[in-house]
């Protein structure tokens, strides 16, 4: 079994498989990753660091792509949704 | 300074992996780039519950001379320097080349339709990709959508990960499908691989012919309605995984000065020996035309043995080269999006996602630059790579014209480390 990584989405504690995308972190907390400039609930759509849909602050730092970003244990991620 | 190398291979995938190896065993030193934090590219991703596929893991072993960089993307490139730029989480690191090889893969075409910016609406191959990586699927239904043989794979990836797959809903024409996989014999490999998509999916029915009209949700994908020859049917899912096939990722090309093809989705010009039109760039794989994972694997060893010298090893594998594109052709062919998924935006449709630009403030304008003036549709982070192919496919626009730097949103401390590259 791999080992089992801990973060906490927007304060909410999660849990994921070693080798998860922060992506996989932030759906098993919440469905919305950001809003739209008019401020639409948006998530991930192409699943390979393209579209920006998800987007999130990582450890303080903005803008970070959660598709493309191994999960870590004890990251602390904000989204925007 | 630049690490220089004498080969440089942009892209991990099956192209970039090949042209890596081969270019290494030719006795080159060799080193490839790739953002994703791991190598194998979109098609052979690595699956954290269910590992590597044996021809995935086959490839990774040929690389074991090459020096890896990944999580690392470039960002801007010096085609006179022969350098790039690129930056991970953390660091940004310049890399030189005395002759590149471009294997930047493809990304998926979304066109737009009302609803399609809900969370739960993703790529078919962008769900796949999520699900590798752990995003939870087990016992969600999902509907995946669009067209081309991607949707078959992608179906059967959600359902080996426990995702209830409840329709599959090609837009291709039943008779143009079934024409096409009775002409598979000429591919025995193909055949064999479509029985096994059609094992793992038994049960899952396919509509031929048939479009998804709307997804709908308050804040997520709850219903989608489907249009099969006039007949609506509705389901109710979580997911939506959609996507029209593939485009060739040309910016990187672009940036460094290399000629395209007159595609609708322009595809890098190559030669026999996979050659762009700049002096020392090669280019193979989904970036030179969608040929699928044989023919990318194929073109990279060409390339491979190109830039390292060896000519007579790269046109030894012409043939075949010749032979794998052919069938990427036809399934082109077959599949290509119909006048059915032209006009399924309305006026409030959001084509633009990252500047939210609808479909009714867009369509009046002649051509992607008047439009982008006007609305900042394609201005936004991702840079028109989504709504850009949409445009090009619907309106025939063109936005291929020579990139600004940085090619993605890059850290201001990156950046500086090129300016001061540049001016020391």
């Amino acid at each position: 079994m791999s080992a089992i990584l801990h973060l906490r989405i927007d304060g909410i504690a999660v849990e994921v498989p070693e080798g998860a995308s922060v992506a996989a972190a932030v759906a098993r907390a919440t469905r919305s990753f950001r809003q739209s400039r008019h401020g639409m609930p948006r998530a991930p759509l192409c699943g390979m660091g393209v579209c920006f849909e998800c987007r999130v602050a990582i450890d303080g730092e903005p803008h970070v792509l959660a598709c493309m970003t191994a999960a870590r244990e004890g990251m602390q991620v904000r989204t925007h949704g | 300074m630049a690490e220089g190398c004498e080969v440089l291979v942009i892209g991990a995938g099956p192209a970039g992996l090949a042209a890596a190896a081969t270019a290494a065993a030719n006795g080159a030193r060799v080193a490839l780039l790739d953002a994703q934090p791991r190598a194998g590219g979109q098609v052979w991703r690595h699956d954290i519950a269910h590992g590597a596929s044996r021809r995935a893991r086959r490839a990774l072993r040929r690389i074991a001379p090459v020096k890896r960089h990944f999580g690392m993307r470039v960002v801007a490139a010096d085609p006179g320097a022969r350098t790039l730029l690129a930056e991970d989480s953390l660091h940004a690191r310049e890399f030189g080349w005395d002759r590149l090889v471009l294997a930047a893969g493809a990304r998926e075409l979304f066109l737009p339709f009302p609803g399609w910016t809900l969370p739960g609406v993703t790529g078919a191959g962008g769900l796949q990709a999520l699900v590798k990586q752990g995003w939870p699927v087990a016992g969600r239904r999902v509907v995946v959508a669009g067209s081309g043989p991607l949707l078959l794979a992608a179906a059967a990836s959600l359902r080996a990960h426990g995702a209830r797959v409840l329709a599959i809903v090609e837009q291709a024409a039943r008779d143009d499908v079934h024409a096409f996989a009775r002409k598979l014999w000429h591919w025995p490999d193909k055949l064999a691989q479509a029985a096994r998509l059609r094992m793992a999916l038994a049960g899952v029915p396919i509509r031929y012919g048939a479009v998804v009209r709307r997804a709908s949700g308050d804040s997520h994908l709850q219903t989608i309605d489907i249009d099969c020859d006039g007949r609506v049917e509705t389901f109710e899912c979580e997911y939506l995984a959609i996507g029209f096939g593939l485009v060739p990722d040309t910016g990187l090309a672009r940036m460094l000065g290399c000629g395209l093809n007159d595609a609708t989705h322009p595809a890098i010009r190559v030669d026999a020996l996979q050659r762009t039109t700049v002096d020392g760039i090669h280019a193979a794989g989904e970036c030179c035309g969608i040929g699928g994972m044989q023919t990318a694997s194929i073109e990279g060893a060409i390339a491979g043995h190109a830039a390292a010298g060896n000519e007579a090893g790269a046109r030894a594998l012409l043939p075949s080269r010749d032979r794998a594109r052919r069938f990427a052709d036809a399934l082109a062919h077959t599949f290509a999006p119909g006048p059915c998924v032209r006009m399924l935006a309305d006026d409030t449709t959001i084509v633009c996602r990252c500047e939210d630009v609808t479909w009714g403030e867009l369509r009046s304008f002649d051509d992607a630059r008047a439009a982008k003036l006007a609305t900042r549709c394609g201005m936004g982070p991702c840079q028109g790579r989504i709504c850009g192919a949409a445009l090009a496919e619907l309106l025939g626009w063109s936005w291929h014209g020579h990139p600004r730097q940085p090619l993605f949103p890059a850290r201001l401390s990156t950046l500086a480390f090129d300016s001061l590259a540049t001016f020391p």
